[in-house]
């Protein structure tokens, strides 16, 4: 069992951040690691990345986005509630060495989790722009501890209500052909976004990065749901990512994969409902 | 009391008896039943003594009262009015002198006894003549349920050996001097003195007797493959089917479930030394059982939000009850061994962590990595390794989907790769979750189906269909990405390889294409590197299992063991109990060194 020790809700509660009490996990998270939460006995396993982890509190700290049943669910935990399993760290931790420039590229829930790699990726010591966006000015979430993190840092809205109107890419387009001295893109989003991004810096042969969120049951690498084509490939994503080299990924297949259980979720949530 | 030995009779025949010097029958016909008529003496007065031909009843009359306690003088033919007395034999039970008659036991004549004393029902046979009885009992089969029902239930398909067909069985038993059974069982249980006890009626002490050495009984009783270990040992297997030995575990282990009486041996002295155990599977369980009972501080360390391991992500509920599993851990917990769920060792704690912190450690992790035969259009939505399909629907209960929260993988027209038990498993489980068709697709013959042959059985009796000598080439997908339909290509069968199969080999040209909708991919199991990556100087072999001493279970690295799946590659829930074992003794020897028997219960 795993105390909830705080509750947040974000951009008009589409977003929601919970702080766990969860000692272990929290020792040993690195940047880009995940954990798989069971809400209680009747629920799903589903894998949320860790956003921050505070050893000293003993805390983690999971943000995401209400799609479906099990994140309405989790919505419902308040502050001194349990939650019944939490396992992890799970997955890879981002590789972050110094090579110069780094642009960091967030999509909506993606920026929660962006965060907690750009601290790995600062903390290397290179230096970062930060180009976040999202569909209008209320879901621009953890703009200051972003700001606070970026050397320089863009920030983009589809219907310009903040910051440059239009998509990630639009900013993304202007770094790329005024700056020479960018050397890795890590981009964390939706998955059109992720392949948007990767489509634009191919040409540039810029290494571009990109967590990938494929359907989970254990993470532990035991039953392969999560697998995704890398290069033609199949690796699974719960132990060989979720960071992948985003030029490799089949994003079309990880798409579809991913909307597998769309009917079933709508079935569950009715049934919940009911 | 009545002889256990041939309690058995009385579900068969009565008897007809004959004198053995003349022939001629005792039996009478008497108005609507039969009776045995013989010729009493006692005190130089003769009279009739009349026998119920009914073994069970076997009650006395005679024309001249008799006290309790008398002993006849003499016992006589009627017919040709020679003693029946047999010298030099006494009675079993109170020593006074006996009859000889020949009885008629399966188209057999066979010398029989009969206490003459009054209120004695001592009757038997000699041991060489049990033995031609006892050869000709049939083996007792499990009632199960309906094949047309079960597909439709989850419920466990065999309800069970009853209480009288478990006498009936275990009377089979020859109670060999030299039990071969016993050899063949990976764990080494006692199985002639279990069978001993349950013709005792003594279930509680049989159980026990099972649990010594088995701490799993229920589990085994119902998974283990008892006709390749134990049964294939039995000497009545010989000439006649073995005796059902897992049925008769799986009794005593059920009997004392339901009646409660399982209790936890005294606690042992604690000694001050931690060990940890990496896996909660049965090889996990045997070893912390094990180890906990001599008096070790064990903790469990499961992945998984629920301990088991294979016991509960991958056997489905129909044919081990998850209720069992929890029994079972509850045991352990009761022996004092700590369980730590959701607890990845190589993220959660290194392996290098566990040494700084116990004593020692036992790896019993399993062989957890899905094979893929890695042919096209393996990605497609609706091609699910066999892990994810059992886990889906055994660990997360999917097949009560809506009521629990994980989708089930549906389908209609279900195709399963693979022969094992695994595959058996996963096209039972489909059909069960609403499939029409399922069909098995397996590259070799009927007879190297690795599967075990109840589970074939049970397999074929419920509409499975087995498409034998048949190998995919690729998935077919539709437009929006789902399977719909698998190339397959015939196989004949060539020489036999290196392990003794015949290898198959695909005849040119016959490709065909089977529609469907879910395929299953249950074609095995490999090493799961999770644990590696943070530890690479465990030693592995070429396949990349863990390379261990075969004496001690012991890796690479001092004081750390490991056993099961992990080791041998996919093999069964027995022999990774067997190998925990091992490793608990090994442990135990180095711990305290000093050699020690298993623990008495």
């Amino acid at each position: 069992m795993f105390e909830v020790l705080r509750h947040e809700e974000m951009a008009e509660g589409s977003i929601v951040r919970l702080d766990l009490s969860a000692p272990q996990i929290a020792q040993k998270a690195k940047p880009g690691q995940f954990v798989i939460i069971r809400a209680n006995e009747f629920g799903e396993r589903i894998p949320l990345t860790i956003a921050d982890a505070d050893a000293y509190s003993g805390t983690i700290t999971i943000i995401f986005q209400i799609v479906g049943k099990s994140t309405a669910l989790l919505r419902g935990f308040r502050s001194g509630d349990y939650i019944k399993d939490v396992v992890g760290p799970l997955g890879k931790p981002v590789e972050v060495e110094k090579v110069g420039t780094v642009v960091v590229v967030g999509g909506g829930t993606g920026i929660a989790i962006l965060h907690h790699v750009t601290k790995g990726i600062k903390a290397a010591g290179n230096s970062i722009i930060g180009i976040l966006g999202a569909r209008s000015r209320e879901y621009i979430i953890m703009e200051d501890e972003m700001a606070q993190l970026c050397d320089e840092m863009v920030i983009t809205t589809d219907d310009g209500s903040y910051g440059i109107q239009g998509f990630v890419t639009t900013a993304l387009q202007k770094y790329l052909d005024e700056r020479f001295d960018i050397k890795l893109v890590y981009a964390i989003g939706p998955i059109i976004m992720m392949k948007n991004v990767c489509k634009l810096t191919k040409p540039y042969g810029i290494r571009t990065m990109v967590s990938l969120n494929p359907i989970m049951v254990d993470g532990t690498g035991m039953c392969g749901g999560c697998r995704v084509s890398i290069n033609g490939h199949t690796k699974f994503c719960c132990c060989e990512g979720p960071d992948f080299d985003g030029h490799m990924v089949d994003f079309d297949e990880l798409e579809k994969r991913n909307n597998m259980y769309l009917k079933k979720e709508k079935d569950s949530l009715l049934f919940a409902i009911r | 009391m009545l002889d256990y030995d041939i309690k058995y009779l009385k579900f068969k025949t009565y008897l007809s008896t004959y004198c053995p010097h003349c022939n001629k029958s005792f039996n009478v016909k008497e108005k609507d039943h039969d009776v045995l008529v013989y010729k009493a003496v006692k005190d130089g007065e003769a009279f009739d003594l009349r026998l119920s031909p009914y073994l069970d009843v076997f009650e006395v009359e005679t024309t001249r009262p008799l006290a309790q306690g008398d002993v006849l003088d003499d016992l006589l033919c009627p017919g040709c009015n020679q003693s029946l007395v047999e010298p030099g034999l006494p009675c079993g039970e109170c020593g006074s002198k006996v009859g000889k008659i020949t009885i008629s036991a399966y188209s057999k004549l066979l010398p029989f006894f009969v206490c003459l004393k009054y209120g004695c029902e001592w009757h038997g046979l000699t041991k060489a003549d049990e033995r031609h009885i006892k050869l000709k009992i049939p083996r007792q089969e499990m009632p199960e349920q309906d094949q047309k029902l079960r597909v439709h239930n989850f419920l466990e398909v065999p309800y069970g050996l009853t209480t009288e067909l478990a006498q009936l069985e275990a009377g089979r038993c020859l109670q060999c001097t030299k039990p071969k059974c016993v050899e063949g069982c990976p764990v080494g249980v006692d199985i002639p003195t279990m069978i001993k006890l349950i013709r005792e009626e003594n279930y509680e002490a049989a159980a026990r007797k099972v649990k010594e050495r088995n701490v799993l009984p229920a589990v085994c009783g119902r998974v283990c493959p008892q006709e390749d270990q134990c049964e294939s040992k039995c000497v009545l297997g010989l000439r006649d089917s073995p005796v059902g030995i897992g049925n008769l575990e799986r009794f005593v282990a059920d009997w004392t479930m339901k009646m409660d009486l399982i209790k936890p041996p005294l606690q042992p002295k604690r000694l001050n030394k931690k060990v940890a155990v990496i896996g909660s599977g049965p090889g996990g369980v045997t070893a912390a059982a094990d180890l906990a009972q001599l008096g070790y501080s064990v903790t469990m360390y499961e992945a998984l939000h629920e301990p088991g391991g294979v016991l509960v992500y991958g056997i489905p509920e129909f044919r081990l009850p998850k209720a069992i599993v929890h029994f079972e851990i509850e045991y352990l917990r009761k022996l004092g061994v700590r369980v730590e769920l959701n607890s990845v060792i190589g993220y959660l704690y290194t392996i290098d962590d566990l040494r700084e912190m116990y004593d020692a450690i036992y790896i019993g992790v399993g062989a957890g990595l899905p094979k893929f035969m890695n042919i096209e259009g393996e990605n497609l939505c609706n091609v699910y390794s066999a892990n994810e399909y059992l886990t889906r629907v055994n660990l997360m209960k999917a097949y009560r989907f809506p009521e629990y929260d994980t989708p089930k993988p549906e389908g209609k027209d279900v195709v399963v790769l693979g022969g094992g038990n695994v595959a058996m498993d996963c096209a039972r489980n489909a059909l069960r979750c609403g499939a029409t068709n399922v069909t098995i697709v397996y590259r070799r013959s009927r007879k190297e189906l690795p599967a075990r042959e109840e589970e074939v059985r049970h397999a074929m009796e419920e509409g499975i269909v087995f498409k034998l000598l048949t190998n995919p080439i690729r998935f077919i997908g539709n437009d929006i990405n789902w399977v719909k339909a698998m190339e397959c290509v015939k196989m004949e069968l060539g020489e036999p390889d290196a392990s003794g199969r015949r290898s198959p080999i695909p005849i040119e040209g016959s490709n065909f294409v089977i529609d469907t909708d879910l395929a299953i991919v249950a074609i095995g199991t490999g090493p799961n590197p999770l644990l590696f990556n943070t530890t690479p100087e465990l030693e592995r072999n070429k396949w990349g299992y863990i390379r261990v001493n075969e004496e001690t279970m012991e890796t690479s690295i001092p004081n750390v063991y490991a056993g099961g799946d992990i080791v041998t590659g996919s093999a069964t829930v027995i022999s990774a109990m067997g190998a925990g074992r091992i490793a608990a003794n090994a442990i135990h020897e180095r711990l305290s060194g000093e050699a020690k028997e298993q623990p008495a219960t």
